[in-house]
């Protein structure tokens, strides 16, 4: 048996310290109680840390409140900003470029990392090497690299447009790919797909590799052309896993913040201002902190209906 | 004989095939690499170098940069560093050449270790709270056990910015804002959810007949919870440890909004490192690279795991 020396020792020396009482009535728990002694914590934490201040904000979402004038008399206005939300330009306006952004940013990702994972499957030699040279981008800190992608995409200097303008035979100041408002939503696509590429790459492989090759060679019997096998079986069969990437891309970039934050902050004008950087606008420096929170309340609604399709398409594939 | 080499040429592709896929995937890795490998080659650089046009792939390499990164300095005339005791170190010595003293330490230092301290105590507190809740999951009834995963799983869906609101102000009444304290048990909330996950999944792989003879043989259920399962969950647990630790070293929304001085960690910090002028991009890549190594290095360390801990362990291969 393999002993941990590490996870051993910690945990010997918790419960060295747990005073004798409580060890000995702990030791003579049902299981049953040591089911929800061990449960409990976990979600008391998770009600402190995220339920109660949820429903904080659902009460300060039907106020006037304003976090920086605390003191200010609070007045009770119902559902008035979620009626001022629907009318309101601004919000809808980050809305669509929030959509916009998603919808682009997974569906390139899914092409290029199911095109990688399908590479990938062919199982070249030291594909487990490169395999985990392109997972890198994925595993860092956006917001850090979002920033360093400023310099990159600087005008003239900057590496990105300097290789842009040397492949495209163009004048490497005649463009700029943050100042533009048409290329300021392409640069933040370019870096979010880059960053997660390799994310829906490595799902796909999975899924790739959950098809037994008997099906296969079921498929060769029959004489079905390899285009034929591609279209009924490996797509179809990969689905599940690819559903099960996109959604969570489509998540996570619903959400987006900290990279576009620091590579364009929004602009220019509002032209990558996504969804969540209308938010912190609101909250954080309009300190509209009753309006936002309405926002904040729909964006929750949003994720978490998208959150109960994922956990569905999780288990679809947990299957499997 | 047919059947076999039928499967062979479906389960290994032609050798023409695999040689064009390796290509495309290596083309691939090299390109997704240059970014990285740019801010190495620029914290490596002069200020000069790093804004020169065209961009200089070779260069005289300096450790201005790092130099930059760690202190704070002031411009001088040549005058009055003529007047100084001579240099030191040869720090001091660049420094000076670029007609500036050296006034101090800048708060990279700070910044890192408070990225440490929040990042494995959030680490630990994730990691412990998720053994013991994943263990509860995996082998009990528990009532409305799929409810409860999912609304655990649920919290960690949640756009950051719009659960900052109420954190701040709630953060604000109890004197938590800005202390590591506050986000040590900001992180473990939202790092819980995946570790809670993930380790159910691996706790579900350790057979139960494994407790049951340990049960029989007179251990208690905590004995055997302590002295079998954990041994055994060890990989995972350490696993699952790494990504909580990666996600609270990269967090940056919370970070920002939370913090500004005693508990800043190094995400939000990075932009802030300013030259005369604009930032400093040698300073800042080196800010940066300090950063990512350590992350690089555990990505490699988890290459095995890494499947598992972005679909919160549904998918195992």
């Amino acid at each position: 048996m393999l002993e941990s020396p590490s996870a051993g020792t910690l945990i010997d020396r918790a419960a060295r310290s747990t005073p004798q009482m409580i060890a000995q009535s702990l030791r003579g728990l049902s299981d049953r109680a040591i089911a929800w002694t061990f449960i409990t914590p976990t979600i008391l934490l998770l009600l402190a840390i995220n339920i109660f201040p949820l429903v904080w904000t659902i009460r300060l979402s039907f106020t006037s409140y304003r976090a920086n004038r605390p003191n200010a008399p609070l007045r009770w206005l119902g559902l008035q900003h979620y009626s001022d939300l629907l009318s309101d330009p601004d919000i809808w306006h980050g809305m669509q470029v929030t959509a916009r952004f998603v919808v682009s940013t997974v569906a390139i990702e899914a092409l290029l990392g199911f095109g990688l994972a399908f590479l990938i499957d062919r199982k070249f030699r030291g594909h487990g090497f490169w395999t985990t040279i392109i997972l890198i981008p994925m595993m860092l800190s956006p917001a850090v690299v979002g920033n360093f992608w400023t310099f990159l995409y600087q005008p003239q200097i900057g590496l990105f447009n300097y290789v842009i303008a040397f492949f495209g035979g163009i004048d490497p100041s005649s463009f700029q790919m943050i100042g533009d408002v048409r290329l300021a939503p392409w640069s933040i696509v370019i870096v979010d797909v880059w960053m997660w590429t390799p994310y829906v790459m490595l799902i796909c492989l999975a899924g790739l590799r959950s098809i037994p090759d008997y099906i296969y060679e079921a498929a060769e019997v029959d004489r079905a052309s390899s285009w034929r096998q591609f279209w009924s079986i490996t797509l179809p069969m990969a689905m599940p896993f690819i559903m099960l990437a996109v959604l969570f891309r489509a998540i996570e970039n619903f959400k987006m913040f900290d990279m576009v934050n620091l590579l364009t902050n929004g602009g220019p004008g509002s032209t990558t201002e996504l969804a969540s950087i209308t938010l912190k606008r609101e909250a954080f420096e309009k300190w509209t902190t009753g309006y936002s929170s309405a926002f904040a309340i729909i964006l929750f609604v949003t994720i978490f209906g998208l959150a109960n399709i994922y956990v569905k398409a999780l288990n679809r594939v947990k299957q499997r | 004989m047919t059947h076999g080499t039928l499967a062979h040429s479906v389960v290994a592709p032609g050798a023409m095939s695999r040689r064009i896929a390796g290509a495309l995937v290596i083309l691939y890795a090299l390109i997704s690499m240059v970014p990285l490998v740019w801010i190495v080659l620029t914290s490596f650089k002069t200020p000069t170098d790093s804004i020169s046009y065209p961009p200089k792939i070779l260069f005289a390499p300096s450790l201005e940069g790092y130099v930059n990164l760690f202190t704070t300095r002031t411009r001088q005339t040549a005058s009055f560093i003529a007047t100084l005791p001579p240099p030191t170190t040869w720090y001091d010595r660049l420094v000076r050449s670029r007609n500036m003293v050296i006034a101090g330490p800048s708060k990279y230092v700070p910044r890192y270790l408070n990225s440490l301290v929040i990042g494995f105590g959030s680490t630990f507190l994730a990691v412990l709270l998720g053994t013991m809740t994943a263990y509860g999951f995996s082998r009990f009834k528990v009532p409305l056990k799929d409810d409860l995963l999912f609304f655990i799983l649920s919290t960690r869906m949640m756009p950051p910015i719009a659960v900052a609101i109420p954190i701040y102000l709630m953060y604000r009444e109890l004197g938590l804002t800005d202390t590591k304290l506050g986000m040590i048990l900001l992180y473990t909330a939202v790092n819980v959810s995946l570790a809670v996950w993930l380790l159910k999944g691996f706790i579900d792989e350790i057979p139960r007949e494994y407790e049951e003879a340990a049960m029989i043989d007179g251990y208690t259920r905590l004995q055997a919870f302590r002295k079998v399962v954990l041994p055994q969950a060890a990989t995972g647990i350490a696993a699952t440890a790494i990504f909580c630790l990666i996600f609270a070293w990269n967090e940056y929304a919370f970070a920002v909004l939370l913090t500004s001085g005693e508990a800043q960690t190094t995400p939000p910090f990075i932009p802030f490192i300013i030259g005369e002028g604009g930032q400093d991009w040698p300073a800042v890549a080196a800010g940066t690279t300090l950063f990512l190594v350590p992350i690089v290095a555990f990505t490699v360390l988890l290459r095995k795991h890494l499947l598992r801990g972005i679909t919160f362990g549904a998918v195992r291969r």
